[in-house]
């Protein structure tokens, strides 16, 4: 049998003069290819009391571009078989697909038309903005979502912490010209990226990209900054049937040098059946079903967020098994947790190989947050040369400390001042 | 290109699999024909609680061991329940092939400690805990026991906290001796398998499995009665529900119907997530959150759903707009157009779906274990490019004026549902 590993990686990085960069990952063992295309238009780019307007502009977008009506956008995309999305984060408003690979040229066509030719009818705005709102309301209904939702605005600011949905009092304020003016000053080739991996012909898809974009104009303007939010406890009363706990605290951003020591002391607390928080609060205790932890690192800031869901009599002590297992991460690490760690990261590496919509995924982020491209087997080496001592040194300098935490349910926890003064 | 082989071992245990040497995973799966729809009263739920419990150590293995080594082996590993199969899988490196096997094959004559089965049987209450504050609020479980009846194919598939506190660790084990012998179990692979390796190891690691005697059945169910913590009320009270959730039922073709391909064709025509006819009347007109129509197959029935999230002030003019959508359907037909898109987004789905190892595996295993079946993926896009616009008239007409079944969960409800 032969033993399958990384594959020689020949990513092309074109950067254009408008300040657009493409990415290009040739998989010619795939079937399928995968493009995405992501413009600075996301939440923390949208002005004062207009939440929302950022998702809004994503989905009306869609609503008829260049040559097309909003029925024939549909038609394309079904009859191309894409399997598309489109969506907000904090900083980025990315369209994107995966396809059969023969469809990938009249793709590239049609979303041009999308993202540089769009109709924004105005006679449309209503249907679109009772759709977001339908998406706020159905947060409220999704205990784990709002909780969430509320943490990271406590943790990364007002700003950069805005909701991806936006807010009822935004989205009632938006109006069409806000939307046109979002779209000129956001859309734009400046500071975009476009990724392109799969099975496709690399000139004849450059030079596409090249012919459909290159002659696309517009400079960004700088969006303000905020700090970070406040350690603090919030508390959301709800006759529900478990408590749901979200925490967070302070790590490094993305492309910063100690960001896989964080993100390896993440890992053997939460990846896996036999992570500690897996372990020691499920599997030993019963205490919930779901608890976990995960890195949020963004370019600038960074954070670790937490979850638990469990029913009002136990949250408490889930909650204090919880913090004390992240606590006692710096009281050191069994050489079989980091070996998991790295067969885990090693394995999903190689099988990210069959999917050329998870290295497009890959290539936008690590062009976004890194500003260059990570390989993958660049990403192995790294993680392969991970050390325990260096882990448990850069969890004892950045201690977890000023938490943040939202719970909603019957009643309050404790929480007690040295965790989150 | 892939290679199907299939064999079937001496203690009944059957292995099918998928192979192509090009591929960077492989993927194994034990399929076990067993799930809520074969569970009485007094087992309701067992079948999930069992899936929990199988990861709970085995004579050779504690159950941190068990964790630690699916852990050791990379890859992802999982287990889940529906109404008709209990299924453990892991897509891994193909070095680790008899690692996984041997690890996956031990797991299956687990110890079932009544230490364990206590813990464990907390875990249990807190995911059913964990469901009752998630839309729909239940109203899949309960529209399928409204439609179905509370037991066979309707009974719900993590029990009710009733029964999970009632159940014993006796009722789970004699449960497993009549579910978990060799003859009720396929062993699926797909992807860069070593297919001869793997039935020489399997044979020997199960040759013990056909020892396993099978307890007397259970005392039949008092029919007159509902199952403990089963309520029928078609209203699901969420006080807290910011939006209105209605859930329908009626029949589709099962999952040994041919009809199945058209019945999805029709579905996704009516109501798919994005380009349907309900899209665009619903969704892209902000009147509802979601609209989505599709059919669900069983071995030997089917269940057409449609489910409807909106404001509830909104939910009475959404219904009727859903009704006049499907009779317009049933007046004109669809255009051989509409049915084109349908099958370009049917036929590019299944090719990206099948690109995985693991995809391929949920599929050979389920159509081995269910139908007894092996259909290649270009069969498959045959069956949907062979379906015209007559035939999704016939299925609509055959299916979409049945009467149908309903449950709304939402905080004041307004209308009584049908």
């Amino acid at each position: 049998m032969n033993t399958p590993t990384i594959t020689d990686e020949n990513i092309r990085v074109i950067s254009l003069p408008n300040g657009l960069t493409i990415l290009a990952q040739p998989m010619p063992w795939l079937r399928t290819a995968a493009f995405a295309l992501a413009v600075r238009a996301g939440v923390e780019c949208e002005p004062e009391g207009r939440g929302g307007l950022a998702g809004l502009l994503c989905e009306m977008a869609q609503r008829g571009a260049g040559p097309y009506s909003s029925r024939d956008v549909v038609a394309l995309q079904d009859n191309l078989g894409l399997d598309h999305s489109a969506g907000v984060s904090s900083a980025l408003a990315s369209f994107g697909a995966a396809m059969p690979g023969q469809s990938l040229p009249d793709a590239l066509r049609l979303y041009a038309e999308i993202i540089r030719r769009p109709h924004l009818p105005g006679d449309q705005l209503d249907d679109a903005l009772m759709g977001a709102m339908q998406e706020v309301r159905a947060i409220k209904d999704e205990p784990t979502q709002q909780v969430i939702l509320r943490l990271k605005k406590m943790q990364y600011g007002p700003r950069a912490g805005r909701p991806n949905c936006g807010d009822e009092a935004g989205l009632n304020a938006i109006e069409m010209k806000d939307v046109n003016q979002f779209y000129d000053q956001r859309y734009r080739p400046e500071g975009a990226i476009m990724a392109i991996a799969g099975n496709f012909d690399v000139e004849q898809i450059i030079g596409l990209a090249e012919e459909l974009f290159g002659d696309w104009k517009g400079a960004l303007i700088e969006i303000p900054r905020d700090a970070s939010g406040l350690p603090g406890y919030e508390h959301i009363q709800q006759d529900s049937s478990q408590t749901h706990i979200a925490f967070s605290f302070d790590a490094v951003p993305l492309g910063d040098p100690n960001y896989y020591l964080m993100r390896a002391g993440v890992g053997i607390l939460s990846d896996g059946m036999s992570s500690r928080l897996f372990d020691r609060v499920r599997e030993q205790r019963g205490l919930c079903y779901t608890v976990s932890l995960s890195a949020h690192s963004m370019q600038d800031r960074g954070a670790i967020i937490g979850y638990a869901g469990t029913t009002p009599e136990r949250a408490q002590e889930t909650l204090d098994v919880t913090m004390r297992e992240i606590e006692a991460l710096v009281d050191g690490i069994e050489p079989g947790e980091l070996e998991r760690l790295k067969v885990r990261v090693q394995s999903s590496l190689i099988m990210e190989q069959e999917s050329s919509w998870s290295r497009v995924s890959s290539l936008i982020s690590d062009w976004y947050h890194r500003g260059r491209v990570v390989t993958m087997a660049e990403l192995e080496q790294r993680i392969e040369s991970l050390r325990i001592d260096s882990i448990v040194e850069y969890w004892k300098s950045n201690p977890p400390k000023g938490y943040r935490v939202v719970t909603l349910g019957q009643k309050p926890l404790v929480i007690p001042p040295s965790r989150n003064g | 290109m892939s290679t199907f082989r299939h064999a079937t071992l001496s203690n009944g245990l059957k292995i099918a699999a998928e192979i192509d040497p090009r591929g960077y995973s492989a993927s194994f799966g034990y399929f076990v024909r067993t799930g809520s729809r074969d569970e009485t009263d007094i087992e309701s739920g067992c079948s999930h609680f069992l899936e929990h419990m199988m990861f709970k150590g085995t004579a050779k293995r504690s159950a941190a061991d068990v964790n630690r080594e699916l852990d050791e082996l990379g890859g992802n590993s999982n287990a889940f329940t529906s109404e008709e199969q209990t299924v453990y899988y892991a897509t891994v490196l193909p070095k680790y092939q008899d690692r996984i096997i041997d690890l996956l094959s031990d797991m299956m004559r687990p110890s079932l400690r009544q230490e364990d089965f206590d813990t464990e049987r907390k875990v249990i209450l807190e995911e059913i805990a964990k469901y009752e504050d998630q839309p729909p609020f239940g109203a899949f479980e309960r529209v399928m026991e409204r439609y179905f009846g509370p037991r066979g194919i309707g009974r719900r598939i993590l029990g009710t906290s009733e029964s999970i506190v009632d159940m014993s660790r006796q009722t789970m084990y004699d449960y497993f001796t009549r579910r978990y012998a060799p003859g009720n179990i396929v062993l699926a692979a797909a992807g860069n398998v070593d297919f001869d390796g793997l039935v020489a190891m399997v044979e020997r690691l199960t040759s013990h499995w056909g020892d396993l005697v099978a307890a007397p059945a259970p005392p039949p169910d008092d029919a007159s009665a509902l199952p403990v913590g089963i309520a029928t009320d078609p209203l699901i009270s969420s006080p807290d529900a910011a939006q209105a959730y209605l859930v329908q039922i009626g029949p589709a073709p099962g999952g040994n119907d041919l009809d199945r391909y058209p019945a999805r064709l029709l579905s996704s025509i009516l109501g798919d997530d994005s380009g349907s006819r309900l899209f665009w009347e619903l969704i892209d007109t902000g009147r509802a959150e979601s609209c989505s129509l599709w059919t669900q197959e069983f071995m030997d029935v089917g269940a057409l759903f449609t489910m409807l999230v909106c404001d509830p002030d909104d939910l009475s003019s959404n219904r009727r707009i859903v009704e006049k959508t499907i009779k317009r359907l049933l007046r004109d037909g669809v255009s051989q157009e509409e049915l084109d898109q349908a099958i370009n987004k049917a036929v590019a789905g299944c090719i990206m779906s099948n690109e995985r190892p693991s995809n391929r595996m949920f599929e050979v295993g389920s159509d081995w274990q269910l139908r007894g079946e092996y259909t290649d993926l270009d069969k498959v896009l045959e069956r949907y490019r062979g379906v015209n616009v007559d035939e999704i008239g016939r299925i609509a007409d055959k299916y979409l004026t049945e009467a149908t079944v309903e449950t709304l969960a939402t905080a004041e409800p307004l209308t009584q549902p049908t």
